[in-house]
């Protein structure tokens, strides 16, 4: 239970330093770019099958009930506004999130976090706020390439495997999909984004029992973004289908 | 002059574990003090709480008039301005070179020119032997470079206590022996509060002023160190000696039917060996005549502790 407030108030420290000068800019680009590096291939990887998944499913229930003309609007809807922000987000987890929280686990375990309060200089200013910051935005950047990624895959999967209508696929995309799915999409990843960069850093930064530690750490912090994950999303997708209703037919 | 450290009724625990309690002891201004404890007394503990990195649950630490145990956020900080903190593996960071680690307080709190900073630098990696080791990564370099490497950067801010934790681990004894005549031709020269925390008996019996020991959760004694030398307490007989005859057992204490087994143990080391004098060429140490008029005091009022 304290771990849960001690996240909270972890998260609100990231927050309230995001402000304070001197701006870590180095430090951000480097963490952007190691995120950012580690999790392209391989969201792009799993984003291929999330999307064909989607439209095979779709694809086998439309073709029964005769509304093929379908797939396209359905399939969009669910990569844009389910799949990839969850994709990303496991991605970054898993992939970033656990080497940030190895990172500064090894670094708490040599007491260079606690030489750098020492010094004066606080950490969550100097290595957490950049590291939460990269994952933020990579995951915001990355879930527009996953939705592609994902449309473009599910599109191959329905008209090429399935003998799908090019025309209608495409032309059905707005159908059910509206403007307002992209932006909670995105909204989804910066959230999601920021939350695995700050149970990441949280593990990292309050490993327990030496170097082993560490490794439960990572392995916690991965499970535990999850977690979190599935409920967070639960809840802004219920919140959202109450202020945006579902565009008509 | 160093800043004297006022410690009161300290207790520290983790959840239900209590580390130490009801620790209380007066680091004097300027002089060198040494912590010793078998491992996992939490000497380690004792240092961190001394920096305001662990808040204990009882007593006070006053520092300047100030208790960091209760102190706000802003005047921990200024506090931890007159720390310098040599950790056990020296805790460089391991990204940047040691030069930059070195440099790291300078280009953080001063607004001093690199050309300045590249003199102080220069200066503090002579002082602590390591010129010439400027541009490899932490990594790069042994543990007792490394180890040197944090002293210096411990030294860079002008700091008016140096606490040192195990300064000793990990080292051969002739690098140990070094590293104490680095201490005290240190304290010679810039007259700062330093206490070292160790489980090294040579350390203990030669460099330090006062000396105190931690066991069993509690401080079994602090003084000069003349008397914990001379002591018949047999925990601290028996650890200065470095032998099995006492209480202390392998895993904490003995019982006592192992201990009369053993049988008893008569003192075969000399008991006070002669302090450590700075390296020649270096001024006296301003210490050394505080102390004397301080202990003079105690014995004038009968005031010594055991």
């Amino acid at each position: 239970m304290t771990a849960v407030g001690q996240m909270f108030a972890l998260g609100l420290e990231v927050l309230r330093q995001l402000l304070r000068r001197p701006f870590q800019y180095r430090e951000l680009v480097e963490q952007f770019w190691f995120v950012a590096s580690v999790s392209i291939l391989p969201s792009m990887l799993v984003s291929i099958p999330f999307g064909a998944v989607i439209g095979l499913e779709l694809g086998s229930l439309t073709s029964q009930i005769g509304a093929e003309s379908f797939d396209g609007a359905a399939s969009v809807l669910a990569v844009v506004q389910q799949a990839s922000p969850i994709v990303t987000t496991l991605i970054i987890a898993g992939a970033g999130g656990s080497a940030i929280c190895a990172d500064l686990g090894s670094r708490t375990i040599r007491e260079e976090i606690d030489a750098m309060e020492v010094l004066g200089v606080s950490p969550v200013h100097r290595l957490v706020v950049p590291r939460v910051l990269a994952a933020t935005s990579v995951a915001v950047l990355l879930n527009g390439m996953v939705s592609v990624v994902g449309v473009a895959g599910g599109y191959f999967f329905n008209v090429v495997m399935q003998g799908g209508t090019p025309g209608a696929y495409v032309a059905s995309f707005a159908a059910l999909a509206q403007l307002p799915d992209l932006w909670v999409s995105e909204l989804k990843a910066m959230i999601f984004g920021f939350l695995a960069g700050v149970v990441a850093s949280y593990r990292g930064l309050h490993p327990r029992g030496g170097p082993k530690g560490v490794g439960d750490s990572v392995n916690q912090s991965v499970v535990i973004t999850f977690l979190l994950l599935f409920l967070v999303n639960a809840v802004i997708t219920a919140v959202y289908l109450r202020i945006v209703p579902a565009k008509g037919m | 002059m160093g800043v004297q450290i006022d410690v009161q009724g300290l207790s520290k625990s983790f959840g239900r574990q209590t580390i130490w309690q009801d620790v209380s002891m007066t680091l004097p201004a300027g002089e060198l003090s040494v912590l010793l404890g078998p491992s996992g007394t939490g000497k380690s503990v004792f240092l961190k709480c001394l920096v305001g990195l662990l808040r204990p649950e009882h007593g006070r630490i006053m520092v300047n008039g100030v208790d960091l145990c209760r102190c706000t956020e802003s005047e921990r900080y200024q506090l931890r301005k007159l720390f310098g903190v040599l950790f056990q593996d020296g805790a460089l960071f391991g990204s940047i070179t040691v030069y930059d680690n070195i440099a790291f307080p300078l280009r953080e709190h001063t607004r001093r020119t690199e050309a300045e900073i590249r003199r102080v630098v220069h200066d503090k990696m002579e002082l602590v032997g390591l010129a010439g080791a400027e541009h490899k990564l932490p990594g790069e370099i042994s543990g007792g470079m490394r180890k040197r490497a944090g002293l210096a950067r411990a030294l860079v801010g002008d700091p008016e206590i140096i606490l040192c934790d195990e300064p000793d681990s990990g080292l051969d004894p002739v690098r140990t022996a070094y590293l104490s005549q680095l201490l005290v031709d240190l304290n010679a020269q810039i007259d700062a509060t330093i206490l070292i925390v160790t489980h090294n008996i040579s350390v203990a019996r030669t460099v330090p002023d006062n000396l105190g020991m931690l066991y069993r959760r509690r401080l079994v004694g602090f003084g000069p160190r003349e008397i914990l030398l001379t002591s018949e307490e047999p925990v601290i007989a028996q650890f200065l000696g470095g032998h099995r005859h006492g209480p202390i057992g392998m895993s904490e204490e003995k019982d006592a039917v192992l201990a009369a087994a053993e049988g008893t143990w008569t003192r075969t080391l000399p008991e006070i060996v002669p302090q450590l004098e700075p390296s020649p060429g270096l001024p006296v140490r301003q210490a050394v005549r505080r102390r004397q008029e301080r202990v003079r005091a105690m014995l004038a009022v009968g005031s010594v502790p055991r």
